[in-house]
């Protein structure tokens, strides 16, 4: 096993509260079950899931989950079928009432809002993509995307442009007035994004998108969804049950099991410092010199390298960094900023790279 | 290495962890409940008892004699009639809605069936009238039900039974808008509210068990004879359907677009309007469809008690057996059933396909809307070639057509012969084809009938009758009342445990309390011999139709057929051919009752898995032991619900038949409108019914969950 030589350093990355996050959320609890509210604070809750099952006939949803996220952040949530991850993404707005904790977005508080001010938000400030897109059959493409400003009661002319805007930006231009029988599930899952994005919101959050679609379509979607981070710059939580998805589109990703968090961490922290044998399993397959960072590979620096040897950033991955290594003979000095910080040596990059050969 | 693992013992899987196990299924010990024998030992008690105490104790009552219960009731009819009009409930609120109801409906009339005094005509003349409904059948249904529209109209016309008609659709669909009105709400309050929900499912249970025959009495003392009454009891008759489906339409809107509506902030109201309503709007169609057969077939029994329309001139022509007259109107219901059937399920094919053609584009075709004003029409999108009309669009289209309507409409104002549908003299064409021809071929064809053929049929039922139904109906109605009741609750019992002992023992108390039971016996007899029949007849059909898709495809429009036909009508047929008679009702009973049942027990068959049909195969049965032994075994569940479902409709058959000579209850239910003193009789027998109907679905129903395990 490969993956114990590679030494974490400096451990895992803790979910320090931030100063101003977008999303603020802090014990938060779901209990199905009809007397859920009493099991919180009793000795009850400290049961594992089935125990509680068993004994009370109410099943954890979530269980004490605290996590921030920052402005402009894509915030991946992942875990196996049934850990409760669409059930965290519907406590954030509310769609199923939490059994106790607060979530806050951008410092107003969701839970305890009243229905008025909860149904504001969730017209202008939050939007959500499903993984089995909850379009309206009986309306045209465009209808659909206008859907949400309809109902907050923007004028006719004015949600047409919008709606035909956001078609445009997802590259439906031309599909506007189809119904949505009428499309693939991809475009389906394309005019779920482009009514997300009309509303303007200040965060987006997907729960599980792409699972339906095939995985050359997937790749597409995936592709659009980092263009539009790019574009439009929102906040985004992203929930998927693989792996793969959350690597390549997370800036960190939080692992759930059994409704409780078993990691939050950046894609490397994750690979590279698994928390426990729940997670290595799930990045066991993972090509690590496409996660990796250097700073997971390198020794410290003792001194034996040449000044003039050539400087990598710490942060670079592996797989980037592994030309100029291999083509140098002798190791390489890993920097941050101007301080040198470890080497490299054509070892430390094989090990990544040829453990992946093995699998 | 590659020799070493070829040679190697696969390593032993890796223990799995105690918690990851399986868990062991809880055990239930197989209870061995001697159905057969039991039944057989009831039977063979029974028959002894019989032998010994026949005659005795059978509760018989003469025609025209009454119990006390029968007098109190005639009493509370008096009173009633006397008190009723000052009396808050009986005058105050009955009568208000029956005066109400008696008014718009007369309104209507006036508009379209009957002279408008001072005018010699209505206010709309047959002209007029179909290019309404002509127009109507277009805007929703489309260019065919149109069509089937025009022709059935103009044959009210042609058959000289134009005023019945418009007065029997009027029944119908003034009634269908009052179910509508009520049973929309209801649908969806039941479909957002659980507790709604179980509340009103009972009720909609009772309402749907109790044969029509047996309200009739109630309502029409609540709000006398006359349109009123038709159009309350064919409320109560067609509104369970449209509750039930309206609430099914609304639950069944996918959870996941619920969900997704309630992320964008949608309020509960916005929420109903925009995302449930018209999702479930095609189902809610469908729901209109099922209400609207349900109301035409109680309408037209409705004629029992002076409803206007189409059953009338039937019952009337059945009380003298002239089966020429009672063909032509009952060939009118089953047309406006047709047609009914037709248009509304082409609406609700229409209003769930939102991408389909809408009906003005039948007409104008896709090189026409290109010419169209940019307002009027819409690119249909990529992949689809003609463009669409938009809402205006299509409004404006339907506004045009409305000129050509209001010119007939004028017209039919205007000239008489395009107000009052013109008869033989003015149009002399009509002669071979108008009413008066047509129920002569009847009658022709019918007298021909009984002489060459009849001598058959009235064999066959003249024996059925000596060698199977007077038997059955003495052993049931000549054993002594306590004997047979305690024979039913033993079955009760055997076949579905103690809770449908106790529903039975209360209904049989119940019937014992309306002073009827030796009638309630023979009419008993009746329905489970009939029943019999059905269940032969529906497995025969059944088992063919599941077992090979051609067959199915060449009998369910057939049966489809049948199934759209108004339970009156079928008295007709049924009389011509075995002339009066408890067979006649039989019969009836059979040929309302078989399709329903073959659908289910062919949907059973279907429904085996093919794995286990081809397990079977592969074994080597014959098609006789597939059958015998795999199909029907794993249908049961479908058989007895086919069972079930043949043994309500049978008796709601059965008690019709009364009119053509089905005796017992039914004709105790006729007698109480007609005969001034039998009236507490009639409503007596009305209660029986009820009782038996839900003594009958009870134990079916246990019995099949029973069965079902
Ligand atoms: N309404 C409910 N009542 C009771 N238990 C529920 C309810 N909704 C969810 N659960 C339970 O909560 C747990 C988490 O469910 P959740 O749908 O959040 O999982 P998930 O991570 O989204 O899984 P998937 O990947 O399959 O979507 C499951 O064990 C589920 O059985
Ligand atoms: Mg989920």
């Amino acid at each position: 096993m490969t993956t114990t030589a590679i030494t974490p350093e400096g451990g895992q990355a803790s979910p320090a509260s931030m100063e101003n996050p977008a999303l603020h959320v802090d014990g938060l609890w779901k209990i199905f079950g009809p007397r859920a509210d009493k099991i919180i604070g009793t000795e009850q809750a400290n049961l594992s899931r089935k125990e509680l099952q068993e004994k009370t006939g109410h099943v954890v949803g979530i269980r004490d989950v605290s996590f921030d996220v920052a402005p402009g952040e894509v915030f991946v949530v992942m875990g196996l079928s049934g850990s409760g991850k669409s059930t965290l993404v519907r406590l954030l707005t509310r769609l199923i009432e939490p059994t106790a904790g607060t979530v806050e977005l951008y410092g107003e508080k969701i839970t305890g809002m009243d229905d008025s001010a909860l149904l504001e938000t969730r017209r202008r400030k939050v939007s959500m993509v499903f993984q089995h897109f909850g379009l309206l059959p009986h309306r045209k493409v465009v209808d659909n995307v206008g859907f949400g400003l309809e109902v907050r009661g923007e004028g006719k002319s004015q949600r047409r442009n919008r709606a035909q805007e956001m078609v445009d930006l997802v590259g439906l231009s031309g599909y506007e007035n189809n119904f949505p029988d009428q499309l693939s599930g991809g475009m389906q899952q394309r005019v779920g994004l482009a009514r997300a994005l009309a509303a303007d919101p200040e965060i987006l959050m997907f729960d599980e998108p792409f699972s339906a679609l095939d995985p050359l379509i997937r790749r597409d979607m995936q592709n659009e969804v980092i263009r539009l981070h790019e574009e439009v710059g929102k906040t985004m939580v992203f929930i998927t049950h693989d792996l793969a998805e959350a690597l390549k589109l997370g800036d960190r990703i939080l692992i759930m099991r059994d409704g409780e968090i078993v990691q939050i961490g950046t894609p490397d922290e994750v690979v590279g410092a698994p928390a426990d044998e729940y997670v290595r399993d799930f990045t066991s397959e993972v090509p690590k010199s496409h996660v990796l960072t250097l700073k997971w590979v390198m020794r410290p620096d003792t001194g034996e390298v040449p000044a003039d040897a050539p400087a990598l950033p710490h942060d670079q991955i592996v797989r980037d960094a592994a030309r100029i290594v291999l083509d140098h003979d002798g190791p390489c000095r890993v920097v941050d900023g101007d301080k040198v910080v470890g080497v490299v040596d054509d070892e430390d990059i094989l090990r990544v790279v040829v453990a992946e050969e093995a699998h | 290495m590659a020799v070493d693992t070829a040679t190697a013992v696969p390593p032993p899987p890796p223990a799995r962890q105690q918690e990851n196990k399986e868990e062991q299924p809880y055990l239930e010990r197989g209870k061995k409940r001697h159905t057969g024998p039991l039944l057989l030992g009831i039977l063979v008690v029974w028959l002894v008892v019989f032998a010994l105490l026949k005659n005795h104790d059978t509760r018989a009552l003469g025609l025209q004699d009454t119990t006390d219960f029968h007098e109190w009731l005639n009493r509370i009819r008096d009173w009633v009639q006397l008190h009723g009009p000052d009396n808050w409930f009986f005058g105050g609120v009955l009568g208000f809605i029956g005066d109400t109801f008696n008014n718009i409906f007369t309104f209507l009339q006036k508009l379209v069936s009957i002279p408008a005094f001072p005018r010699p005509v209505p206010q709309i003349g047959w002209l007029g009238v179909v290019a309404v409904f002509a127009w109507i059948a277009w805007a929703v249904a489309g260019l065919r039900s149109t069509i089937l529209v025009v022709i059935t109209f103009l044959l009210f016309g042609v058959f000289g039974l134009w005023q019945d008609s418009i007065d029997l659709l009027l029944v119908t669909i003034l009634a269908v808008l009052v179910c509508f009105i009520i049973g929309l709400p209801l649908g969806i309050a039941m479909a957002r509210r659980t507790t709604m929900s179980n509340i009103v499912t009972p009720l909609l249970d009772i309402a749907q068990t109790m044969p029509p025959f047996a309200y009739l009495a109630p309502v029409a003392l609540g709000f006398g004879i006359g349109p009123t009454t038709a159009i309350v009891l064919t409320v109560v008759y067609a509104l369970p359907p449209l509750v039930r489906i309206t609430e099914h339409g609304i639950r069944s809107v996918p959870e996941t677009t619920i969900e997704a509506a309630r992320s964008l902030g949608l309020t509960s109201s916005q929420m109903l309007r925009r995302v449930e309503l018209p999702m479930a709007k095609r189902t809610i169609v469908v729901g209109v469809n099922q209400s609207m057969m349900a109301a035409l077939s109680m309408a037209t029994i409705a004629a029992l008690v002076n409803g206007p329309g189409l059953g009338k001139p039937v019952n009337a022509a059945l009380q003298i057996q002239n089966i020429g007259a009672a063909s032509v109107a009952g060939l009118l219901i089953v047309l406006m059933a047709i047609m009914l059937d037709r248009t509304t399920t082409a609406a609700s094919e229409r209003s769930g396909g939102v991408a389909s053609v809408s009906g003005p584009q039948v007409l104008l075709m896709g090189v026409v809307l290109e010419k169209l004003p940019r307002w009027a029409t819409e690119d249909a999108g990529r992949g689809v070639r003609h463009p669409r009309l938009t809402n205006a669009g299509k409004w404006t289209i339907r506004g045009l057509w409305l000129i050509p309507v209001l010119v007939a409409v004028y017209l039919s104002r205007q000239q008489l012969n395009f107000a009052q549908f013109p008869g033989r003299d003015v149009w002399g064409f009509l002669k071979p084809i108008d009413g008066k021809s047509v129920t002569k071929y009847i009658n022709d064809f019918s007298n021909w009938f009984i002489d060459k053929v009849d001598t058959f049929t009235l064999a066959l039922k003249n024996d059925v009758t000596k060698v199977v139904i007077n038997p059955f109906q003495n052993l049931l109605a000549e054993s002594p009342w306590w004997a047979m009741a305690l024979v039913i609750l033993a079955i009760a019992f055997v076949l579905g445990g103690w809770r449908p002992t106790v529903i039975s023992a209360v209904c049989l108390a119940i019937i014992f309390g309306t002073g009827l039971w030796n009638d309630s016996m023979v009419t008993l007899a009746m329905t489970l011999l009939a029943t019999l029949l059905v269940m032969v007849v529906a497995v025969i059909l059944g088992v063919g139709m599941g077992r090979s898709r051609r067959t199915d495809t060449i009998i369910r429009p057939f049966l489809d057929a049948f199934q759209t036909i108004p339970p009156f009508v079928y008295l007709v047929p049924a009389l011509a051919l075995f002339g009066v008679g408890r067979f006649t009702a039989i019969m009836a009973a059979l040929a309302y009752a078989a399709p329903i049942a073959t659908k289910l027990v062919a949907d059973g068959i279907r429904g085996v898995a093919p794995t286990t049909v081809e397990a079977a195969r592969s074994t080597g049965s014959t098609t006789w032991q597939m059958i015998t032994k795999v199909q029907l075994p794993m249908a049961r569940e479908s058989l007895v619900l086919a069972t079930n479902q043949g043994l309500l409709y049978v008796l709601s058959m059965v008690v019709i038949g009364g009119l053509v000579g089905g005796g017992s209850l039914g004709y105790i239910v006729v007698s109480g409108f007609s005969q001034d003193q039998l009236f507490g009789k009639g409503l007596a027998a009305g209660i029986a019914i009820t009782a038996m109907g839900v003594m009958l679905d009870r134990i079916a129903r246990y019995a099949a969950a029973r069965v079902g395990r």
